[in-house]
C-alpha cells in the first residue's frame, strides 16, 4: 500500500500574498469597519434619534443605506438559525411535526407588516428609552417576511434525503450530529439559498416599510432608507425620492454581487445530480476569492473548525426515524401529546375570544369581512391584469434566447426593488390630477409583485422545448391554437409559481398601499389594508387582531382553494421533462 | 454445523423472518426462516427474483432494519444498528455529491474519530488500491459510472472491515465496465490485497454470481426463502466459456425458474380468489415482441433462456420476468431453464393488431383474475364506472401499497391495449366507453 501525504492545494502555494489578496482584503477590512460602525449606532439612547433626526441631505444617504442593509443581514442570519433549529426539529420528531408544519402554513399568510404592530411595542418595553428595541422590532419583521419560506423548504429537503444516502451514513455510523451537517444541511442547500435569495427580494419592502412607523403613542423613525422617504414624502420633496430611489438601486444591486452571486456560485456543487449540467452559475467575487492565495490560506482554521464542529460527537436523535424501531409508537404518549395541543388551543381561543369580545361586536367583524373582500377584489382583479399583460411580453421575450438573457436580470431585480419607494411618485400624480382613490392606489399593490409574473413566464418560455415549439410550427399551428395547445400549457407551471407570489405579495403590500399621504394630503382606499393600517395608527389593538385574522383566513382559504389546486394539476400534468 | 458457537463465524443467521406493514394494515412476509452463516475468506452471493427478499436480508445484516423473529448475530453478537467492521456498497453507489472523492473516502474514518492525518493516509491508500489516483479532488458527477462505484468500493474498504456488503453493485453499469470492475475486484481478492475477510453479494446475475463468488444461495420469492445453496469450486480466473461454468449457469437458470407456487400470497380466509396477483409490468409491445421473435427462427418457439437473454441483451431477472409474464397469459410456458410458446403464442404471433388485441384481451379476462372482476364490476353498474380505489383496496388485501401500484398501473396498461376498458387517470376511474 502507498502511504504518501498529499497536502491540501491551499498550502502547497506557500503564503505568498498575490493581487488578489489586496483587493479581497480591502475588501473584507471595509465590510468589517461598516459592521462595526452601523453597530455601534444602534445601542446609542433613543433620545439621539430626535438630536440627530432623519435629514433630507443627500450626503447622509450612504449612511442610511448601511444602516437598511445591516438590518437585512441581521435578519437573513436570524431566519437561517431559525430555520435549521425548527426544521429539523419538524422533521425529526413526529409529534412536533403535528403541530409546527400546520403552525408555518398560517404564519406564511399572516400580514408581515401585522406582526410589526405587536413587535414594536414588545420590543420597546424590553429596551425602554435604547434604540436597540426599535431596532430589533424593524429586524423582527424582516425576519418575520424571510423565515418562513426557508424553513419550509428545509423541512421538504430533510423528508426528501435520497434512501441511499441516508443508509450510507448510518452504515458508516454516523452520529445524529453528523449525519445533519453532512447530509441533510448540504442537500437543502440548493432550496435554501433560492428561497433565501426570494426572501430577500420580499425583505427590501418590509425593512422600508418598519423603519419609520407609528403606533399609537410610539413613533420610531430609525435612521434609514425608508424613514428618508417617509420624510420626502411629509416634505414632498420630489428629487429627495430621486436620490433614494438611486441609493437603493446600488444597494440591491451591490447586495446581489458581493453577497449572492457567490453564494449561489459556491452553492452549485451542492445540487444533487450524478451528471454535470448545463453552465454552472459564475461570480466574479467568488473567482477574486478563489484566486486569492494568503486570504485562502486563512480560512483553513475556519474550514477546520466547521470540519470540527460538525464532527463533534454529540448524539441527540440517535436514529431518527428509526425503521429498526419494531412496533407502533406509544399510543399513551400520542394521546397525552393531543391532549396538551388540544388544552392549548382551547385556552389561546378563549383568551382571543375575551380580548376581541370585550371591545368589538358582531358588526365589526362583519365589517372587517366586507372590507376584505373589497381588498380580495383588487388583488384578483390586478393578478388578471398583470397576467394578460405580462404573460405575452414574458413568452415574447422568453422565446428569444437573447433577450431574455439581457431582461431576466433586470425583472429579478424590479422584483426585488422595494415598491413602496417608488409610491410617492404615484401618489403625487393622484393628488395633482385629484384621481379616485379607491381605483388608483390599487395599481400600487402589485407594483412591485407584478416581476414575479414576469420572470417566471420568461423562464418558462426559455425552458420551453425546441422540438416541441418546431413540431408545432410544422403542423402550422398558429393564432389562437398556438397559445393555447402549445405555449400557455407549457409555461403554465411557471406562471402559476410566480402568480403565488405575487398574490400573496400584493395581500401584504395592501397595508401600505391603501392608504398614502402626500405632504398633509391623506388618501384612502376602502379595504382590509387600509382597515389594518390606520387600526395600527390609532394603537386599536383589538381591531389590529381582527383585521389580521381576516386577512390571514382570506389567504389561506385564497392559495387553498385556488392556487394549490392549480399548483398540483400543473405540476401533475403539464411540467414538461 | 449451525448450533455450534464457532468463533469463526462472522455472521450468523438463524431462523430469521422479516414482514412489512401492507396497505390494509396486516403484515407482509418478504423473509421466511432464513439461515446463513459467513465464514472468514468466503465470497457468497445472493442470487434471486427481484422481490425475494435478499436485498432485506442484506440489510438485516448490515444493521439497517431489523428482523421481525429469530437471530442475526455479527461474531456472535446480536446486530442492533450497522456492526462495527461491516461496510456497504451501494447499487445506487451513495455518494454524497458535494463531497470530492477524496472526502467521500474519509467520511466512514470521520464518524471513526479518526485523527486527519491517518484518515488522509488511509484515504489515499484506498484511493490507490482501487484505481482512483489522481481523481481525489474531483466530485463525483465528473466522474463515469465505473469510476463512481470505485469510490463506492474504497469508502467501503477504506475502514477495513472484516465484512464486505454489496447490493448489486454492478447493476447500475454498462456491461464492459461492469465486467471491468469485477475482474479488477476479483484479481485483488485473490491477491489478498483487499483489507477484508468475506464478502456477501446480492445479485440478480447469474453469470456475475458464478464469476465471482465461492458459495450461491439461490432465493426463491413470496416470501422470500433460501431455495437452494451452490458451491463454486472453479478455479480463478474463471473463464465464462469454461464448459464446467456453462453447465452452473444453466442449473441456475432452471433453478430460479422452478418455482411450482403461483406468485400470490397465501390467501388466508380468501380461499382461491386470485386477484391477490401481484402483476409486474411489462409492456404489451415488448410482450407481442417477444412472441414474435420467439416463434421465429432460430428458435422456431422454443428458447433456452440463457442464449435468449445473451441475443436479447436482457438480464435474467428481465427475461424471467417477461417470460412470467408470457406463462401467466398462457402464451408460453418456463420449465428447466426453457421458455416455449403454447399454441396460443404461436397462432398471436401470425395475428394482425386487431386480432391480437381480440385475443390477448380474451386471455386477459380468462387467466387474470383482476381483469376479469374489474370487467364483471363494469358491466354490471349501470353507469358502466368504477374508481380505482375500489379495486386498489381490494388489491392491498393482499400485497403491500407499491406493489398494489405497480399491479394496477400494468391493470391500466394491458386493459388499455386489449380495449376492454378506459381509464381517466385525472379522476382515476374505469370505464366502459372508449373515446372514439
Amino acid at each position: 500500500m502507498d502511504f504518501r501525504i498529499i497536502r491540501a492545494p491551499a498550502l502547497q502555494q506557500a503564503l505568498r500574498p498575490n493581487i488578489w489578496d489586496i483587493v479581497a482584503l480591502i475588501l473584507v477590512i471595509g465590510a468589517m469597519v461598516l459592521i462595526v460602525y452601523g453597530g455601534e449606532q444602534t445601542t446609542l439612547p433613543l433620545s439621539s434619534l430626535d438630536v440627530a433626526p432623519v435629514s433630507l441631505d443627500p450626503i447622509h444617504l450612504p449612511f442610511y443605506a448601511l444602516r437598511t442593509t445591516m438590518r437585512m443581514l441581521l435578519a437573513i442570519i436570524c431566519s437561517t438559525i431559525f430555520t435549521f433549529v425548527y426544521a429539523a426539529l419538524a422533521a425529526k420528531s413526529r409529534r412536533a411535526e403535528m403541530v409546527l408544519i400546520p403552525l408555518l402554513d398560517i404564519l406564511q399568510s399572516v400580514p408581515i407588516l401585522g406582526f410589526l404592530t405587536f413587535t414594536v411595542v414588545f420590543f420597546m418595553n424590553l429596551f425602554p428609552g435604547n434604540v436597540l428595541g426599535a431596532e430589533l422590532a424593524c429586524v423582527f419583521a424582516i425576519f418575520t417576511s424571510q423565515a418562513w419560506n426557508m424553513t419550509f423548504s428545509m423541512y421538504q429537503s430533510m423528508r426528501n434525503v435520497p434512501k441511499d444516502l441516508e443508509e450510507a451514513t448510518q452504515s458508516f455510523h454516523l452520529s445524529g450530529w453528523q449525519r445533519f451537517w453532512r447530509l441533510d444541511v448540504p442537500f437543502a442547500m440548493p432550496g435554501l439559498i433560492w428561497n433565501a435569495m426570494m426572501s430577500m427580494s420580499g425583505g427590501w419592502f418590509f425593512v422600508v416599510a418598519s423603519e419609520a412607523i407609528t403606533v399609537g403613542n410610539t413613533t420610531v423613525t430609525l435612521p434609514g432608507v425608508g424613514s428618508y422617504v417617509a420624510l420626502a414624502i411629509e416634505k414632498q420633496n420630489l428629487t429627495a425620492i430621486g436620490y433614494a430611489l438611486l441609493t437603493m438601486l446600488l444597494v440591491i444591486i451591490a447586495y446581489d454581487q458581493l453577497l449572492f452571486r457567490p453564494i449561489v456560485a459556491w452553492a452549485d456543487k451542492f445540487r444533487f445530480e450524478q451528471t454535470a449540467s448545463g453552465d454552472p452559475p459564475t461570480s466574479w467575487m467568488l473567482d477574486l476569492f478563489r484566486r486569492t492565495r494568503a486570504l485562502r490560506a486563512l480560512t483553513l482554521p475556519f474550514a477546520a473548525l466547521n470540519r470540527t464542529f460538525s464532527n463533534l460527537r454529540i448524539n441527540w436523535p440517535a436514529k431518527p426515524r428509526p425503521e429498526t424501531k419494531s412496533g407502533p409508537p406509544s399510543r399513551l404518549l400520542d394521546a397525552i401529546w393531543f391532549l396538551l395541543i388540544a388544552v392549548g388551543t382551547g385556552y389561546a381561543a378563549l383568551r382571543a375570544y375575551q380580548y376581541l369580545s370585550a371591545s368589538l361586536g358582531l358588526s365589526d367583524v362583519m365589517l372587517a369581512i366586507g372590507y376584505g373582500l373589497l381588498t380580495l377584489l383588487r388583488v384578483a382583479v390586478l393578478i388578471a391584469l398583470a397576467t394578460l399583460i405580462w404573460v405575452p411580453v414574458g413568452v415574447w421575450i422568453g422565446l428569444r434566447p437573447k433577450l431574455a438573457e439581457r431582461i431576466q436580470p433586470l425583472a429579478q431585480f424590479l422584483a426585488a426593488f422595494p415598491a413602496n419607494l417608488a409610491f410617492p411618485v404615484f401618489v403625487s400624480l393622484i393628488v395633482h390630477y385629484g384621481l379616485n382613490p379607491n381605483v388608483w392606489l390599487s395599481p400600487l399593490m402589485i407594483l412591485g409583485t407584478q416581476w414575479y409574473i414576469l420572470f417566471n413566464v420568461i423562464a418558462g418560455a426559455s425552458a420551453f422545448p425546441t422540438d416541441l415549439r418546431e413540431a408545432a410550427s410544422s403542423l402550422h399551428l398558429e393564432g389562437w391554437r398556438w397559445w393555447m395547445k402549445v405555449v400557455l400549457p407549457g409555461i403554465f407551471p411557471y406562471y402559476i409559481t410566480g402568480a403565488i407570489t405575487a398574490s400573496g405579495g400584493s395581500w401584504n403590500a395592501s397595508i401600505v398601499a391603501e392608504v398614502a399621504s402626500w405632504g398633509n394630503t391623506h388618501l384612502t382606499a376602502a379595504g382590509l389594508g387600509a382597515y389594518i393600517a390606520k387600526a395600527t395608527e390609532a394603537g386599536d389593538f383589538p381591531r389590529v387582531v381582527l383585521g389580521i385574522s381576516v386577512m390571514c383566513v382570506l389567504v389561506t382559504l385564497f392559495n387553498r382553494l385556488l392556487w394549490r389546486p392549480l399548483y398540483a394539476f400543473g405540476e401533475r400534468r403539464l411540467r414538461l421533462g | 454445523m449451525l448450533d455450534q458457537p464457532n468463533k469463526t463465524n462472522l455472521i450468523d443467521i438463524h431462523g430469521v423472518c422479516r414482514s412489512f406493514p401492507k396497505g390494509s394494515g396486516e403484515a407482509l412476509l418478504v423473509l421466511e426462516n432464513v439461515d446463513l452463516t459467513i465464514q472468514s475468506g468466503e465470497i457468497v452471493g445472493l442470487l434471486g427474483r427481484s422481490g425475494s427478499g435478499k436485498s432485506t436480508l442484506l440489510r438485516i445484516i448490515a444493521g439497517l432494519i431489523s428482523p421481525s423473529s429469530g437471530a442475526a448475530k455479527c461474531r456472535g453478537e446480536a446486530i442492533q444498528g450497522p456492526p462495527n467492521g461491516v461496510a456497504m456498497v451501494f447499487q445506487s453507489f451513495a455518494l454524497f455529491p458535494w463531497l470530492t472523492v477524496l472526502q467521500n473516502v474519509e467520511l466512514g474514518l470521520e464518524a471513526l474519530g479518526i485523527d486527519s492525518a491517518e484518515r488522509r493516509q488511509r484515504a489515499i491508500a484506498a484511493i490507490d488500491l482501487i484505481g482512483l489516483d489522481g481523481f481525489e479532488s474531483a466530485y463525483p458527477k465528473e466522474l463515469s459510472g465505473g469510476m463512481r462505484q470505485r469510490v463506492g468500493f474504497a469508502r467501503a474498504l477504506v475502514v477495513h472491515p472484516d465484512l464486505l456488503l454489496m447490493d448489486e453493485p454492478f447493476s447500475a453499469l454498462d456491461v464492459l465496465t461492469a465486467e471491468t470492475l469485477r475482474t479488477d475486484l476479483v484479481d485483488l481478492w485473490i491477491e489478498g490485497r483487499l483489507p477484508i475477510k468475506s464478502v456477501l453479494m446480492v445479485t440478480h446475475n447469474i453469470e456475475e454470481a458464478v464469476l465471482m463468488c465461492d458459495r450461491v444461495l439461490v432465493f426463491s420469492s413470496n416470501p422470500g426463502r433460501v431455495a437452494a445453496e451452490y458451491k463454486i469450486d472453479l478455479t480463478h480466473p474463471r473463464n465464462r466459456h469454461d464448459p464446467a461454468f456453462r453447465q452452473l449457469v444453466d442449473t441456475l437458470y432452471a433453478r430460479m425458474t422452478q418455482r411450482a407456487e403461483p406468485k400470490t400470497q397465501p390467501a388466508g380466509h380468501v380461499p382461491g380468489a386470485g386477484v391477490g396477483m401481484v402483476l409486474d409490468h411489462v409492456s404489451s409491445n415488448v410482450l407481442s415482441g417477444l412472441i414474435e421473435a420467439l416463434a421465429a427462427p432460430p428458435y422456431n418457439g422454443h428458447a433456452d433462456l440463457p442464449v435468449l437473454a445473451g441475443q436479447l441483451q436482457l438480464e435474467a431477472d428481465e427475461i424471467l420476468h417477461l417470460g412470467e409474464a408470457l406463462q401467466l397469459l398462457r402464451f408460453a410456458h418456463l420449465s428447466e431453464g426453457d421458455l416455449v410458446l403454447t399454441d396460443a403464442g404461436k397462432r398471436f404471433a401470425h395475428l394482425e393488431t386487431d386480432a391480437r388485441k381480440k385475443m390477448f384481451a380474451q386471455h386477459l379476462i380468462d387467466y387474470v383474475p383482476v381483469m376479469g372482476l374489474i370487467k364483471r364490476v363494469l358491466d354490471e353498474r349501470p353507469s358502466h364506472t368504477a374508481p380505482a380505489a375500489r379495486f386498489r383496496n381490494e388489491l392491498e388485501d393482499y400485497m403491500s401499497e407499491d406493489y398494489a401500484d405497480e399491479t394496477l398501473k400494468t391493470i391500466v396498461s394491458w386493459g388499455r391495449y386489449a380495449e376492454l376498458f378506459a381509464y381517466d387517470e385525472q379522476s382515476e376511474t374505469f370505464s366502459l366507453e372508449n373515446p372514439n
